[in-house]
């Protein structure tokens, strides 16, 4: 009985120890994931961390790109089932550490994958070698130029639901076109008519139709789409995209001061945003 | 000598300008030429299609069996799909045209809906057989214009690009043979348009015209909208607050009311009866993000608590860079209502709250009664599709391809490495709606 008491004690002894010890180590190759709650829809290099480690541990297939999707979600939530935690697809404090400590993280190893472009996977148990897909080496760093100090740019972005990054593209260009001397929220209005013009009947079902329809914005017809356009435009086209519509469900809108149409002062108006007069 | 020698030199040079002029002026043409042709092509084949779809209609009309009429019914609005597209490659779009591109839609809708519908079950209704006899008549007419138009484009040789720079030149046409022709065929369907099709082919649009939305509530005046801004957010007192109202043209009466304020720049838009917040943007600079998706989440619940929006409940979250997009749905009895959304948008370096569009919950939320559902969850489970593994499952009201809102079972399920989103009606297990849920997307930057 007293031997049994002393062996509890030492076993509480061994772990008192042993578990600032371990996690000491954990973090040393780690450098763990930062304390915020990762849920879907997240990037950065939390989540680079995350796929990696639960492809480690084979519950997660697809690349490691640093955007916390469908695929990674149902990886954390069969993650979770089967070391008997809360299934709820959020990675809190407790995710973690069960992940932290059940997988490696080789950090260098990749983050240098990410920033050569290259096709890898991350599985444990099988050389890293052997992971990583030979091919001809893109010109290495100059895929990623610079992203150095700022992290690992991610490989996959978040796009709303129908739309391409080549869409907001797009769009951006023929807003930064149309409205870039205009307010955020012209902007902004300006996109959501292209937006609204996509859903009536009375235009083309595309956005490539409504911009591209002759004669329906200027800057198509002169040429002032193929400008580049800036960060803020393609703001505001991803606000138009996500629900934002200033412009109240406006299908026009002029400059009152260079409209020269008689048949575009005839339309109800809805409102002034900068100098623009949006109308039904 | 000198003298020989410059006129030598200015010679070759004036020889060499010569014929760069030529060429640039061949290529000019050359190109004047594709752009000509590609806007003749538009025009004839959408006088080819609106003549084909005149006679499909008429064909359709003398049809009997829902063998035949399906197919047919499907044929015709193929080919609106087409016609509505080349109308919108035509360089008309200042010119009034839109009343034709509606009438064509309209045509679309009514083919749809009946050719999908099984006509075994359900044959045309003698309205229906009514507005098709209309239909016919009229894309008849258009016909005629459109034929009348394209002879007289051949016969006298008319080129788009002219129609193009008389348009471009604001001139008043005098004579301009393809904007008349236009004209009238535009005249001709804003006739019927508003007459008849508004009528009869009303429940198969998909939104019947809303000019006006209601809101409830007892209109505000300036300062009940002061003190809603301010239970909002904190201005300061010197800070200049610029109101303006909504024109006639909007379909809710608003209030608009924009500021700055040490470098932000905010924008909101209130209803004017019951100073229901619209739409909220703040502009500023957002820093590297320091908070959490999941917190700027509760953040933006909070946010919408004190605007006066509550039981709303997060159904996405999205991050972008350093800001997030979270959708939110309105919730009664567990029950998510998707058309009553509100999008909110959190800066993810201190958590702000720098936007809100409330639009959707505004224009569809009311007291609704929902009713128990009829089938079981496990009836429900039948009726999707085996080869889904279903993750999740609940329950919610969603609009459905006709525009009604209809008491779903929503399951969330897996096929292969895609994630789709079922909604199988809970009254009587109709597959409502089957979306594949967005995967993220390659950077093609970072690729590249």
């Amino acid at each position: 009985m007293k031997d049994k008491k002393k062996f509890l004690i030492f076993i509480f002894l061994f772990f008192m120890v042993n578990i600032p010890l371990s996690s000491y180590e954990n973090s040393q190759q780690s450098h763990a994931f930062s304390p915020r709650v990762l849920q879907k829809g997240a990037t950065g290099d939390d989540v680079i961390e995350l796929q990696a480690r639960l492809q480690y541990l084979g519950f997660y297939n697809g690349d490691i790109d640093g955007v916390f999707g469908w695929r990674t979600y149902w990886a954390v939530r069969n993650f979770q089932y089967e070391f008997g935690l809360t299934v709820d697809g959020l990675v809190g404090a407790e995710t973690k550490e069960r992940l932290v400590r059940a997988s490696r993280f080789d950090r260098e190893f990749i983050h240098e994958q990410i920033r050569q472009g290259r096709d890898f996977t991350y599985y444990g148990g099988v050389p890293k070698e052997q992971q990583v897909k030979r091919q001809p080496d893109r010109g290495g760093q100059a895929a990623n130029p610079g992203n150095q100090t700022t992290g690992t740019r991610t490989t996959a972005v978040n796009v709303p639901a129908g739309y391409s990054q080549n869409d907001i593209q797009m769009m951006a260009q023929a807003v930064y076109g149309e409205a870039r001397g205009e307010p955020y929220v012209g902007q902004v209005a300006v996109a959501a008519v292209i937006l609204n013009r996509v859903e009536s009947p009375s235009f083309p079902n595309t956005v490539s139709g409504v911009i591209f329809e002759p004669r329906a914005f200027t800057a198509v017809s002169d040429g002032q789409i193929w400008l580049t356009p800036d960060e803020t435009a393609r703001q505001a086209v991803l606000d138009a995209i996500n629900g934002w519509d200033p412009s109240g469900n406006a299908l026009y809108y002029f400059n009152p001061n260079t409209a020269t149409s008689d048949w575009i002062w005839s339309r109800p108006q809805i409102k002034q945003i900068g100098k623009h007069i949006f109308t039904k | 000598m000198l003298r020989w020698i410059s006129i030598g030199v200015l010679s070759v040079a004036l020889v060499g300008v010569g014929v760069w002029g030529y060429q640039e002026h061949q290529e000019k043409n050359a190109i004047l030429i594709q752009a000509e042709n590609n806007y003749q092509r538009s025009f004839h084949n959408l006088a080819y299609y609106v003549d084909l779809l005149h006679d499909k209609i008429g064909t359709v009309l003398a049809m009997n069996t829902a063998d035949s009429l399906s197919p047919q019914l499907t044929e015709i609005w193929r080919i609106t799909s087409e016609a509505h597209t080349e109308v919108g490659q035509l360089p008309l779009s200042l010119l009034p045209f839109n009343k034709t591109e509606e009438f064509l839609s309209n045509i679309g809708h009514f083919s749809y809906r009946t050719a999908i519908r099984g006509l075994d079950d359900e044959p045309l209704s003698d309205e229906e057989v009514k507005t098709l006899e209309k239909l016919y008549e009229h894309s008849g007419e258009i016909k005629r214009e459109l034929r009348k138009v394209q002879y007289l484009v051949l016969e006298n040789n008319l080129r788009w690009m002219d129609v193009q720079l008389a348009l471009a030149t604001q001139e008043e046409q005098q004579d301009n043979t393809i904007i008349d022709g236009f004209k009238t065929v535009e005249k001709n369907v804003k006739g019927y348009s508003e007459g008849m099709i508004h009528t009869s082919l009303n429940g198969v649009m998909e939104e019947p015209e809303e000019s006006q939305v209601d809101i409830t509530g007892e209109k505000i005046d300036h300062q009940q909208l002061r003190n809603k801004i301010n239970q909002i957010l904190s201005i300061d007192d010197g800070t200049e607050l610029r109101i303006t109202e909504t024109g006639e043209g909007s379909d809710i009466g608003l209030y608009t009311v924009s500021f700055d304020q040490d470098g932000t720049y905010g924008y909101m838009d209130f209803t004017q009866k019951g100073g229901h917040l619209l739409t909220f943007m703040i502009n500023r600079e957002i820093g590297k993000p320091n908070i959490s998706l999941y917190e700027g989440m509760e953040r933006a619940g909070r946010f919408l608590q004190k605007t006066g929006y509550d039981h709303m409940e997060a159904y996405n979250s999205v991050q972008y860079q350093n800001v997030a997009v979270y959708s939110f749905a309105y919730t009664e009895d567990d029950v998510r209502i998707y058309p009553d959304a509100i999008e909110v948008k959190v800066a993810l370096d201190n958590g702000e709250v720098i936007g809100i569009a409330a639009r959707d919950y505004l224009t569809h939320h009311k007291e609704r009664t929902i009713n128990d559902p009829e089938l079981t969850l496990e009836e429900a489970k039948n009726e999707v599709n085996p080869n889904v593994n279903i993750q999740e499952q609940s329950l919610a009201v969603i609009e459905n391809d006709l525009g009604k809102e209809v008491l779903c079972y929503e399951f969330i399920g897996t096929l292969g490495e895609d994630t789709y989103r079922i909604y199988i009606n809970a009254q009587d297990g109709f597959e409502e709606r089957v979306e594949r849920l967005k995967q993220p997307e390659v950077d093609f930057g970072s690729v590249s």
